[in-house]
Formats: C-alpha cells, structure tokens, sequence
C-alpha cells in the first residue's frame, strides 16, 4: 500500500501537525518507503495466532480507590506556557 | 584527572570506601573532564554545583559510615529521566525549558544509593534515532577519532562542520559518548529498539536493556511503552552490573514494573559458564554481512565454548519481521504517547486562530522531522481502515516473534549470541538520506529483543580492520540478567577491555 497526497494531508490532520504545501512530496515519499518496508509483513500466515497484548505475561494490578496524591495544584501547572488562578488557559472553544 | 576519569566505576567505587580518594576530587575530576569535552555535546545541561553538592554529601556518609552501594559515584543522566528541578527535555524543543518537578524513579534509586549527578546527557529526540543526530541539540560526536584521522584534524572537524567524525549511535548517544570518553564513570539510558546496545557497541562500552519490567518506566519520557525499557552504560561488564543492581525494582507508580526481588547482579561476575548451553541463530547471518563481523561471532563463540559452554545452532524463524513489525508498533504507540505535547500543560506554544489552529502550529515547530515522521505513520497505521491490516497483523507477528525465543529456551538454550550491530560506527551526515530505512537497519539485530520484552546485553569484543569498536549481543531468557553478566564477564575478558580513545578534542 502506498499514500497519495490527499492521505498525506488528512493524517497530518490527525495527527495535529500542520504541513506546508512544500512538505507534503517530501513526507509521502520518507512514508511511503516506510510502507513498502512493512509490506513484507504480508508474507506471513499470522491465522489462529492471538495479538500480542503483554509482553510480560502478569496479572493487572490494582489498587484501591482513593486519593492518594495531590492538592499542589501551583506545581501542576507550574510548567504552562499560559495560566490564570490555577487554570490552563486555551483558545476560546465554545461559542 | 585522567587517572581518576578513567577508574572502572567498581575500582573508584572500592577506593572510596578504602578512603583512598574522595567523592569530591573524583567529582571535581569529573567536572573538568565534563566541561573540557563540550565540544563533544555528549551532555546538554551540566550541574557541576548540584555534583560538588552531593559529592560532599557523599563524603560526609563516607566517614559516618552510612555509605549506600553507589556512594560519591558521579554519573551522566540520559535527558529522557525527569529529573526533580533540573531542566529535561528528551532533547525536543516541544518540550522547551520544561522543569519537573518529580524525580524517575529509576534516577531516586541511584540518588538513594549515594551517586551524584554530573548533568543530562544528550539523545535523539524522545528517543527516535540510531545515531543521535535528531536532537534538537545537535548531534553527539563519538570520542572514537575516524580511522586514519590524526589528533588535529579531528579537532579541527569538531570546531567546524564535524563531517567524516563518527556518531556515537543512538539513541543514548549522549551516555555511551561520555562513558567512552571518561566524563562520567557510567550512565542511565533508555532502550526501545537498541537504543542502549547499539550506542555501547559502536563506543566500546558495555549496556545491557533488562527484562521489561525490570526497572520503572515512571518519569522516563515515553516513546513506545510496551517496548521501552531503561537501563545502564558503563565501561564494563562489572560495572553494568553494579549499576543495574541499583536501577531496578519493583514500583507501584508503574503497573508494568514486575514485584521480583532484585538479585546482587555483582554476584553473577566470574561465576562459572561450564555446562550452559548458548545458541547461535541462523537467521542472523543477514545478507551483506562482512566478514569481520561473522569472524567476530565465532570468536566470541569460540571464547564461550573455551569457558565451557556448550554451543548449539537455534533458529529463530521470524527474526527477520521483527523490524517491520517494530515500525508499525513502536510508531503508533509513539503517535499516542506523543499526543500529550499540545502546547496546553507543558512546553512551547504556538498560537493559532483556533485551538486546533495552535495544537498543528505548535507540534509543527517543536517536533523535529523523525519525531514528525514516526507520530504520522504511526497515526496512520491506527486509522480506521488501515488498524487490522497494520496494527493487528504487526502485534501478531510479535507473538510469533516471541514464541520463536521461548521455543530455544525451551531446547535448553541459556543465553543467545549475535553481533550487536551490523556494522561498526558511521560518520556524521552519512546516513542521512531520502530514505529513512537505511538508517532503521542499524536496529536489525537489537529490535528482536525488545519486541520479546528479553534482556539483551552488548559487550565490545574487538575492533574492526580499521580499529573501530565492535560488540557482541547476548540474548537471555527473562528476568535473567545474571546469566548474561556471568557470559558477558567471559567475552570481556577474553576480548580484553577496550582501550579508552585519547583525548584528541581537549
């Protein structure tokens, strides 16, 4: 399989990367060589075999529910680019 | 301070208990050497105040005698380890002048244990790399001088557009650079495909990617969580193990950390080989591999049946879908994981005319090419439409993948021998072309072992026809690290320890 430009723009869109025009002949050759070196994956007979979930076979593991850290909410947002009163500021979302 | 520089970690480790040296001359040596070799861009942040602060620190436990295992050993941190108040940025400018405030846990553990912190070592961006030439602060130089090189013209190299120098490898080319050169006496780093044994094999060093589950992923910037794993880079086999000994164990703030005792790792130094059994893989005899390599392979098989060892063909079927698989499943968990970087909570930011607007303008600028490259395939191979045919098929390979390993162990195979790498270390540029699969083949023989969770171990066993470091791979079952310490011990000291490189960049 391989992706034309449209494909290029539309997962750039997903993925929340913004690409120039310029970029897109560029990125779908750098994929497409990707894709054409996982094709060979095809030639494997993969029926009846599980997908691999836990590379360690163990049993998840669970902890009581209850609050065990917080109330430093100063630290949390200490590293934002943009705050106010202990809230992440964004772009307007709702109208 | 070259003498003090170049101890083995062990050797300084027993003259300061031995009251021979103190923690802040063999830190001070450090500092020196660190800041000597900045050229190198093995460290990105440097804190000489925090080292002379916990070397002292160091010393005053020294002399109470409360000491912890690691006491006064300066150490280099990969920049991928938050740690607590010291800017980390996984060498991405996405992540800005971010300042954590929390400390890996892996990191805690070796603070605990008295080791000082000499700064953050470099890498490539969130880990995505084989050469470490995608940091967003450049790339490392390897202190192996290029063959034939005299001392002046590599400096000179280095001063200018350090083309024809060699990479260190990568991903924690930052780590082995410095470990190989003497600026810290050994290094944490992080492995997802290779990215601890093949920076080890192309700078004559030792690392070894544990069992996963073995050390905390808890404040290690996430690549691909099913595959990375963090581990040590040191100057020898012993060193690693002392290490490793303090990096890993259980931790509740990581539900993949596994709740095993830790064994001395140290112990397994020296212990006898006689009688293990140690397979040779077939399918690891790729096509173009050069000669010296495969000489290399037999002679690190020749050293181990010298030892005692018994040494058997296996055959590992799907060996060679193990890196196509791994560009499906390390990508998508890298699209996800990297998802977190959107300019709100952490990092830079980019302002658009709308929300969706300032995420796309922001990644944009802060995510390099590779790192832009690997969340986009990564994101398609999730997509509706394309998940079975990708995602599912590659995770099934991986079962296969595993099941090849367990079906040797279950021959009674103990440990697996392999080269480390194809090839020895490259120049800087030289890999950098249109495709970006050239550069992924470094990870051949090293991305096996993570898509299996095993542990793996890279020892230097030689150098090649031009006197560059080559290393053997040694391959175990799980969570037993100590048999591949105990072999580990035999390559090294049939191969004799690698010589250091002189100091042609001071």
């Amino acid at each position: 399989m391989s992706v034309d430009q449209s494909t290029v723009r539309k997962i750039a869109r997903l993925a929340r990367i913004a690409v120039t025009d310029a970029e897109v002949p560029h990125l779908q050759g750098e994929l497409n060589a990707m894709l054409a070196f996982v094709e060979q994956l095809n030639e494997v007979d993969v029926s009846g075999v599980e997908p691999m979930t836990s590379v360690t076979p163990m049993v998840m593991k669970k902890r009581v529910d209850e609050v065990t850290d917080g109330y430093y909410a100063e630290r949390i947002v200490g590293n934002a680019p943009l705050t106010e009163d202990h809230f992440f500021l964004v772009p307007k979302v709702v109208e | 301070m070259n003498d003090l520089t170049h101890m083995t970690l062990a050797d300084a480790r027993d003259a300061l208990k031995a009251k021979k040296i103190t923690a802040v001359e063999l830190t001070d040596a450090h500092v020196a050497a660190v800041s000597a070799a900045a050229p190198l861009n093995a460290y990105v942040l440097e804190t000489p105040d925090q080292a002379r602060a916990m070397a002292a620190q160091s010393d005053k436990k020294i002399a109470a005698g409360t000491a912890g295992p690691l006491e006064g050993i300066p150490l280099g941190i990969k920049d991928l380890y938050a740690t607590k108040g010291v800017r980390t940025t996984a060498c991405s400018n996405i992540l800005g002048n971010f300042v954590p405030d929390y400390e890996s846990t892996v990191t805690s553990n070796l603070w605990r244990d008295g080791a000082v912190m000499l700064g953050k070592l470099n890498n490539d961006e969130f880990a995505m790399g084989s050469s470490n030439e995608t940091s967003s602060f450049g790339p490392v130089v390897s202190p192996w001088a290029p063959p034939n090189w005299s001392p002046e013209k590599a400096k000179a190299a280095l001063s200018g557009d350090k083309k024809g120098l060699l990479v260190p490898g990568g991903s924690s080319g930052g780590s082995a650079s410095a470990v190989a050169a003497g600026l810290c006496l050994g290094a944490t780093a992080t492995d997802t495909g290779g990215s601890i044994r093949q920076p080890a094999a192309f700078t004559g060093t030792v690392g070894i990617k544990p069992t996963y589950g073995r050390c905390s992923r808890w404040g290690i910037v996430a690549f691909a969580s099913s595959l990375d794993q963090a581990g040590p880079i040191a100057r020898t086999v012993r060193d690693n193990a002392i290490l490793l000994t303090s990096m890993a164990g259980h931790d509740p703030k990581d539900t993949t950390s596994v709740d095993l005792p830790v064994p001395d790792y140290e112990a397994a130094i020296g212990k006898s080989v006689k009688g293990m059994t140690i397979g040779i893989p077939k399918e690891y005899r790729v096509d173009g591999m050069s000669s010296e390599i495969e000489t290399l392979w037999s002679k690190g098989a020749q050293w181990l049946k010298d030892a005692g060892a018994k040494i058997v063909d296996v055959s590992l079927p799907h060996t060679k879908y193990a890196l196509p698989a791994y560009y499906i499943v390390a990508p998508a968990e890298a699209s996800s994981n990297l998802a977190r970087y959107d300019g709100v909570r952490y990092g830079i930011r980019v302002q658009g005319k709308d929300i969706t607007d300032m995420y796309e303008k922001t990644r944009a600028a802060g995510f390099g090419a590779e790192v832009r490259r690997r969340i986009m395939i990564g994101t398609y191979v999730l997509s509706a439409g394309y998940y079975d045919a990708y995602y599912v098929r590659a995770q099934k390979i991986r079962t296969l993948i595993k099941k090849d390993f367990e079906d040797a162990y279950a021959s009674g195979v103990d440990a697996i021998l392999t080269p480390a790498t194809p090839s020895p270390a490259f120049g800087i540029g030289e890999k950098s072309g249109a495709d970006p699969v050239e550069m992924y083949l470094n990870d051949i023989f090293t991305v096996t072992v993570n898509m299996a969770g095993l542990p793996g171990l890279a020892v230097p066993a030689g150098v090649s026809a031009e006197g560059l470091p080559l290393g053997l791979q040694l391959i175990g079952r799980a969570f037993d690290e100590e048999t591949l310490f105990s072999l580990g011990e035999v390559i090294e000291q049939a191969a004799g320890r690698t010589t250091l490189p002189k100091r042609w960049w001071v």
